[in-house]
């Protein structure tokens, strides 16, 4: 089995005034290529920075993290931000738009990173997809909280990612908007072939994935697969 | 891992998002832009101006002179001079000048006149702009006089009314708007009369002593004039004549103007940097803003560079943009300045645009706003594309090597521009001092204040007043920039008003008791009883009765005056190798006089080396210290003197002044002439006295000092009144970016103040707390900028302009509470609507 993701006794500590502050302890996982996966665990228990640093927003203080078989640490951050740009996807809580760009606009920022010529078109068709083939020309502050966040979806689909990373995706919406949400998200997943990893305090949105690991006090303290 | 890590977004991308991102923005930025564009009109207009002027002048060169070029002499010329002429083809036409006293028949008033008397064809270019025209081409024929036209309106005199010059009386043919030759500032204190050659013989005027001028016009557009500057004028030189040509004439005319301008271009220069200020506080609200935007963008693969340019070629656009309204508002107002200066411009201008100036506008725009965003663009470098998953709230800061190399480079730009339009590196630097200290001391004392109320804050106070204080130093706030812009502009404005103050207080005439308010020139010996007698009749005082005696300097140090000429590398200016001194001769110094060095000698006998005292002025221009000879030709006696003591002379004093004081004994015999000053007590005495004094004594020129200086205030005001005109744009500046600054610190309050309101607290309690904050800040930053202006003009009248400073009131009792004012009224106003809206609608605004 390939793995997509491979976390190797991972720690990270912040300093806080004179402490130090260890979020993350020695912790060791790996995401099989295709599969859905959640991060679970309470407030403060080290999710979010789990999720940073496997997505090579941060950088580690020892242990290792492979994505798509590229060890983050050799890489700059230049070159960590073009390997998120190739083959990385994201959404987040508070969708994460660009306020002064379109809808259509923000769908088509990684593909232009990219250099894609006819970027546009993908980005008309994405946005079809989710439902929003009629508010392409829309400013993020004239779409509701399920638009946008159905905006940040085909964005994170946009550039065909290998992996998309999901921090609380449907932490700011209602119920039924959050489930159309998941749907969605889920359905893009299983058409793509894009591995899927989630960090949610939801039970329910994380009993859907595969794979369910739980943090408590950065420590892993349960990994189970979950279907 | 297979895919190379290489972006293909080029230039193009970042182009179309920063387009993307700034069309959202542009409302925000408009601000930014308003104080360059004032700025950089400021300059332009200046510059396109002056560009514009020194042009006109080039081309218009032979109408100012009215010849190809022209040789000229205070004496009459000798046969070596005579000789070159004939050498050069003879001379086509030529003038006597001088400044004479003139009467008119129909008012028996009297007026202080510059007579020209002309032979010839003169001018061979241009003309003389006469009303009636035909009086310019009749008065030779007839026999007439042609006066200045403004003297003529003021004495309400018509063509055919008599003018009387010394011992002759001509009826004057017409008004004489415009002539080659004739000085604009001059021209102010002895208006120009221009009356036929042959009749200055007869006016028997030119007596010992008068100052006159011969000049000999050229019509040649064979020669080559750079031939005769180089060949023919320095053998003039040795005969104390001087060749000009129309070329040399105009580019030394240019550049007198040029100064002028230059100090404009500063002034406007300032306006700028002000502007500058505003881009600086605003850029940095509005990158602030931008910083979620840019950790998403490196999120979804931007790298550094690619974010940094966005921004970058935003602010390069805006700065653009700005350039080019800066430019076009600079191109509109250069057609108002030939309606301001009209007296004081010596061309008739015809209006065009400096291409110099259009791109030193643009290039400025894009360099300013660039250098003064590029502190808050650098850290949108260290932005972490964490802060897509996790608020970071420290901003994010730039290593000090880095922010101290901007520094380097804001300040080294602003030398390399002080530079450019100054042209002299010493005030460069200074300029460039200047503006380091004014900044470094605002930003001291915001720190200071800061700091001051950290440590001593006054817990007792009431909730406003403690939480109006909180403000000024919580996380985020706008103290500095506030101050600052404040504080710099407070600072701009009161320099102009103290800085008039200095340059009048120069030129004022003090009342008092023994302070002249005429002066008569040109007393012959034998004239001198009659005169006093004049003057006690009229019921005033002899004030003075002082002696003049002519001289040229015939050696210094040993060496001719001849043999200085000759030497490239001399120290000794040229003005005082073929100067007339006028020197007198006295046992004691006068008020206006201060011993600073060596022994003042009284008197001496004339054998031997004669010891005299000299100027402060002198001993700079002619390279000489105490102890040094100098030998004098005494209208042809040779005179060894030294230097026993050094005056200084304060030539603000309206009064006579001498650069060479004899002592008594020595000049007793010489001939000479006499200079007496007096007092009329009002104008009525004054005008009688001079009525009397021209009819009993032709060759006396009077200068009525009152009259002077009402014409030296009128070009002072003229002056002042661009000065405060291209200020003003600095004033105007100064509000946009106040308005700017405190502007961008609403947003930052408004969070503060919802939560106030909704944790309880009344509108009018929120109101007290904004007030109070500006009232502070208002209150601070014009008070510093005042003082720190109070005590840069107090240097400077110390040390430059050696007076005594007494500034107006008006800084501190208009200024001060004025800008209070502003500050408070523009900080309430755009907190007004937080105030009075619900919290929750603020909020969801939000």
């Amino acid at each position: 089995m390939t793995h997509i993701l491979k976390v190797n006794n991972l720690t990270k500590t912040y300093r806080s005034g004179s402490k130090e502050l260890t979020v993350l302890n020695d912790v060791s996982f790996s995401i099989p290529e295709g599969s859905s996966f959640s991060i679970v665990g309470p407030s403060g228990s080290g999710k979010t920075t789990l999720l940073g640093l496997c997505a090579g927003l941060d950088t580690t203080d020892s242990g290792s993290v492979t994505l798509c078989g590229t060890e983050l640490s050799s890489l700059t951050e230049d070159e960590r931000a073009i390997l998120r740009n190739q083959k990385v996807g994201f959404v987040f809580q508070d969708f994460q738009l660009l306020p002064t760009l379109t809808a259509l606009e923000n769908v088509v920022v990684p593909l232009e990173l990219q250099g894609v010529k006819n970027a546009d078109t993908t980005g008309r068709e994405l946005l079809e997809k989710v439902g929003l083939g009629s508010r392409m020309d829309h400013y993020p502050n004239q779409l509701s909280g399920g638009e946008q966040q159905r905006v940040a979806l085909a964005r994170a689909f946009s550039n065909k990612p290998q992996i998309l990373f999901a921090d609380e995706p449907t932490g700011n919406l209602d119920e039924a908007t959050g489930e159309k949400v998941t749907n969605l998200l889920f359905e893009l997943n299983k058409q793509t072939g894009t591995t899927l990893v989630i960090v949610t305090h939801d039970m329910e949105l994380a009993g859907m994935t595969d794979h369910m690991i739980r943090l408590k006090g950065g420590k892993l303290i349960e990994n189970e697969t979950t279907v | 891992m297979s895919t190379p890590l290489k972006h293909k977004a080029g230039f193009g991308w970042l182009l179309k998002m920063a387009w993307r991102d700034g069309r959202a923005s542009w409302g925000r930025i408009l601000l930014f832009m308003a104080s360059t564009i004032l700025g950089i009109g400021a300059v332009v207009s200046i510059q396109s101006f002056s560009d514009t002027l020194k042009e006109n002048i080039a081309l218009q060169s032979k109408e100012l002179m009215g010849a190809d070029y022209i040789i000229d002499s205070d004496k009459e010329p000798n046969e070596r001079v005579v000789f070159l002429m004939d050498s050069l083809g003879g001379y086509d036409a030529r003038e006597v000048s001088f400044a004479s006293m003139a009467s008119f028949s129909s008012t028996d008033q009297t007026r202080l006149v510059r007579v020209r008397g002309i032979e010839g064809g003169f001018p061979f270019y241009g003309s003389l702009e006469t009303e009636p025209t035909s009086a310019a081409q009749e008065y030779q024929e007839q026999g007439g006089a042609l006066m200045d036209a403004t003297l003529m309106m003021q004495f309400n005199i018509q063509p055919g009314d008599t003018i009387n010059l010394g011992e002759i009386s001509l009826p004057v043919l017409g008004a004489l708007k415009k002539a080659p030759g004739s000085n604009t500032m001059f021209g102010a204190i002895a208006p120009p009369v221009i009356i036929p050659h042959r009749f200055i013989g007869p006016s028997q005027l030119v007596q010992l002593g008068s100052r006159v001028d011969y000049e000999f016009y050229f019509e040649d557009t064979l020669s080559d004039l750079e031939v005769l500057d180089e060949v023919v004028d320095p053998m003039l030189d040795d005969e104390n004549a001087d060749l000009d040509t129309h070329t040399s004439t105009s580019s030394r005319l240019g550049r007198r103007y040029e100064n002028f301008g230059k100090f404009l271009n500063l002034v406007a220069f300032i306006a700028l940097l002000l502007g500058c200020v505003g881009i600086a506080s605003s850029i940095h609200i509005y990158i602030k803003e931008k910083l979620s935007a840019v950790a998403l963008l490196k999120c979804l693969g931007a790298t550094r560079r690619q974010t940094f340019m966005i921004y970058l070629l935003q602010i390069s656009f805006m700065g653009l943009l700005g350039g080019l309204l800066g430019v076009g508002v600079g191109l509109l107002l250069q057609q108002f300045f030939p309606y301001f200066l009209e007296d004081l411009l010596p061309v008739n201008l015809s209006l065009s645009v400096s291409i110099p100036a259009v791109v030193s506008g643009l290039l400025l725009g894009v360099l300013m706003s660039v250098l003064f965003a590029l502190y808050p663009l650098l850290t949108t470098l260290g932005v972490s594309p964490l802060q897509t998953l996790r608020k970071q709230t420290t901003a994010s800061t730039l290593p000090k090597k880095w922010g101290w190399s901007v520094f380097a480079a804001i300040f080294a730009s602003i030398f390399l521009i002080s530079l450019w339009l100054l042209d002299n590196v010493r005030y460069a630097l200074w300029f460039v001092i200047g503006i380091g200290i004014t900044f470094a001391i605002l930003s001291g004392v915001a720190h200071l204040f800061m700091q001051g109320i950290k440590r001593y804050f006054p817990k007792h106070w009431n909730f406003e007043a403690r939480q109006s204080l909180l403000n000024l130093f919580r996380p985020q706030n706008q103290t500095l920039i506030l101050i600052l812009a404040i504080g710099v502009g407070s600072f701009l404005i009161s320099t102009l008003y103290f800085t008039k103050d200095m340059l009048l207080a120069q030129a004022t005439l003090e009342d008092q008791q023994n302070n002249p308010n005429i002066v008569l020139l040109d007393v012959q010996s034998d004239q001198r009883q009659g005169v006093t007698k004049t003057i006690e009749g009229n019921e005033m005082n002899v004030i003075s009765d002082i002696p003049i005696v002519t001289m040229r300097i015939a050696s210094i140090k040993g060496r001719p005056v001849n043999e200085i000429r000759k030497d490239t590398a001399r120290e000794v200016n040229r003005w005082i190798l073929s100067h007339e001194f006028r020197t007198t001769y006295r046992s004691r110094m006068v008020e206006s006089e201060e011993l600073v060095q060596g022994t003042f000698v009284d008197s001496t006998t004339r054998q031997g080396v004669i010891p005299i005292s000299v100027s402060e002025n002198f001993v700079d221009d002619a390279g000489v210290a105490l102890g040094d000879s100098i030998t004098f030709n005494v209208q042809g006696v040779l005179m060894p003197t030294v230097i026993k003591s050094v005056r200084r002379v304060d030539w603000s004093r309206m009064e006579p002044n001498f650069n060479i004081l004899f002592p008594a004994g020595v000049l007793e015999n010489a001939p000479q002439f006499r200079v007496f000053t007096t007092k009329a007590g009002n104008e009525n005495i004054s005008a009688r006295f001079q009525q009397q004094l021209v009819r009993l004594f032709p060759n006396i020129s009077v200068l009525d000092l009152r009259q002077l200086l009402n014409i030296l205030q009128d070009l002072l005001s003229k002056i002042s009144w661009i000065i405060n005109f291209i200020a003003s744009f600095s004033i105007i500046t100064g509000i946009i970016v106040l308005f700017g600054a405190i502007r961008s610190t609403k947003f930052q309050r408004i969070k503060e103040s919802v939560l106030l309101r909704t944790l309880g607290a009344k509108g009018k309690q929120i109101t007290k707390i904004v007030a109070l904050e500006y009232l502070y800040l208002g209150a601070l930053g014009s008070l510093i900028g005042v003082l720190l202006s109070l005590i840069s003009c107090w240097l400077l009248a110390y040390f430059a302009f050696d007076t005594t400073f007494v500034p107006s009131w008006f800084p501190f009792v208009v200024l001060f509470p004025g800008i209070t004012l502003l500050t408070l009224l523009i900080g309430w106003s755009n907190s007004r609507g937080v105030i009075k809206s619900a919290p929750l609608k603020v909020l969801r605004r939000e």
